[in-house]
């Protein structure tokens, strides 16, 4: 067998960044094999990247400062439109009666799709998409609710339940599977006699998501209380309940799904 | 999802590597703000289908660039860089957190091709563009900003580099 062909420089730098194709990295493998104190230079070389990673990933889980966000209130409104443009070409294409005002969105500082925060805003525009139907508020009716937990549980692949709001004076409604930043949402829909509706969204979390106290926020008229509690992230959203009243259910579901 | 909320959505890799960057926070973040600034008024020339990645991180480097001139230009000395860590041995951390002081010593050019190949994830190509230089000058301050390094970790004692493991 003949003595493997040296690398270049540059290839040695590939290979420890893992971007060699699977014959030139056979290549290389061999002539490491052969070359011992090149070996270990490359081996650091790729520790170096790990460690780096190491050092500054954390900066990703930090909270961006408000000071980011706020740097220019000019700017902040015209992503709000750009945001909120975004919302309303989904609302057409939905045939959603708009009854919102795009003016009015405010206070919603711009944030990364996979958080919390991206959470309650997409659980917003569900609530706004599906409270006014009339006719289809739901696609699996409580009438069947043990096959719709089954079917959300199985797609979501956690657990899902549908809480009981009786003691709010709420009845479930039913609930429908929605496309998430991630993954598929369970969205159930709960009514008073009345009428008032307010709807829970429910997603999968990713593993080692920690657990968050109750957050508030208001998104386009629409009150969002929303938590990550084990496997699950939920938000509950209501046009029309007071921000106490959101609360209180809330922490029912909170206490329900807990035991 | 459209440009301006792609922006967004890159602040937290902007700042982490930012922080590479420059070291302390506060100078990171008053980094990231004015790159965010100088994008957003810029955003028109941004072409769409483009790597909208590549193109902020360019704003960035350019910001960066500036920012440094003007601080020679008020302050003609060089900061004297802290020699490399004296502390006792503290276990796993070590090598991390020296390593984040070593990468402060690598020439800002070599830092930067550093930083984007490997927190970043670029490929050279990507580093090229984004920095503008040719792909062969992304090489070779990739090169001697591992020698360099490697070179400042040894003289710390080799046996180090293996607690990271």
């Amino acid at each position: 067998m003949s003595e493997a062909r040296q690398p270049s420089e540059s290839e040695l730098h590939a290979y420890a960044d893992g971007r060699v194709d699977p014959e030139q990295k056979a290549a290389i493998d061999a002539w490491l094999a052969a070359h011992p104190d090149e070996a270990e230079r490359i081996e650091t070389y790729r520790r170096f990247g790990e460690g780096l990673r190491q050092v500054y990933d954390p900066v990703l889980e930090e909270p961006v400062p408000s000071r980011l966000m706020r740097s220019a209130g000019a700017r902040r409104r015209w992503v709000s439109v750009a945001i909120a443009a975004t919302w309303l070409a989904i609302g057409i294409a939905l045939g959603v009666a708009a009854g919102w005002q795009l003016h009015e969105w405010r206070g919603s500082q711009p944030v990364a799709m996979d958080t919390p925060a991206a959470m309650a805003r997409r659980a917003a525009m569900a609530h706004i998409t599906y409270s006014p139907e009339v006719r289809h508020p739901v696609e699996v009716g409580a009438d069947q609710e043990q096959h719709l937990v089954t079917w959300l549980s199985k797609r979501l692949g956690t657990k899902v339940r549908a809480p009981r709001l009786d003691e709010a004076g709420m009845t479930l409604v039913g609930g429908r599977l929605l496309p998430g930043e991630s993954g598929p949402v369970a969205h159930f829909m709960y009514q008073t006699p009345a009428g008032r509706r307010i709807t829970l969204y429910v997603r999968a979390e990713p593993r080692g998501h920690r657990e968050t106290a109750f957050r508030y926020s208001r998104e386009n008229n629409v009150g969002v209380f929303y938590w990550i509690d084990r496997d699950c992230g939920y938000a509950l959203a209501s046009a029309d309940l007071s921000k106490d009243e959101l609360l209180r259910i809330a922490t029912l579901i909170y206490k329900q799904l807990e035991s | 999802m459209n440009e301006a909320e792609r922006l967004v959505e890159l602040i937290p890799r902007l700042r982490r590597y930012a922080r590479a960057l420059v070291g302390d926070r506060a100078t990171a973040d008053d980094l990231v703000q004015d790159t965010l600034e100088r994008a957003w008024a810029k955003l028109h020339l941004y072409r769409r289908g483009t790597d909208l990645r590549a193109w902020l991180f360019t704003v960035m480097h350019n910001v960066h660039v500036n920012r440094v001139r003007a601080a020679r230009a008020t302050d003609p000395l060089e900061e004297e860089m802290p020699e490399l860590a004296q502390r006792a041995a503290q276990g796993d951390s070590l090598l991390v957190r020296d390593l984040d002081r070593a990468i402060s010593r690598l020439p800002d050019e070599q830092r930067a091709v550093l930083l984007l190949v490997t927190l970043e994830e670029m490929s050279y190509d990507a580093v090229a563009r984004t920095l503008d230089i040719p792909i062969g000058t992304v090489m070779s301050r990739l090169s001697r900003a591992r020698e360099k390094l490697r070179a400042m970790m040894l003289g710390q004692g080799a046996t180090r580099l293996k607690v990271v493991k």
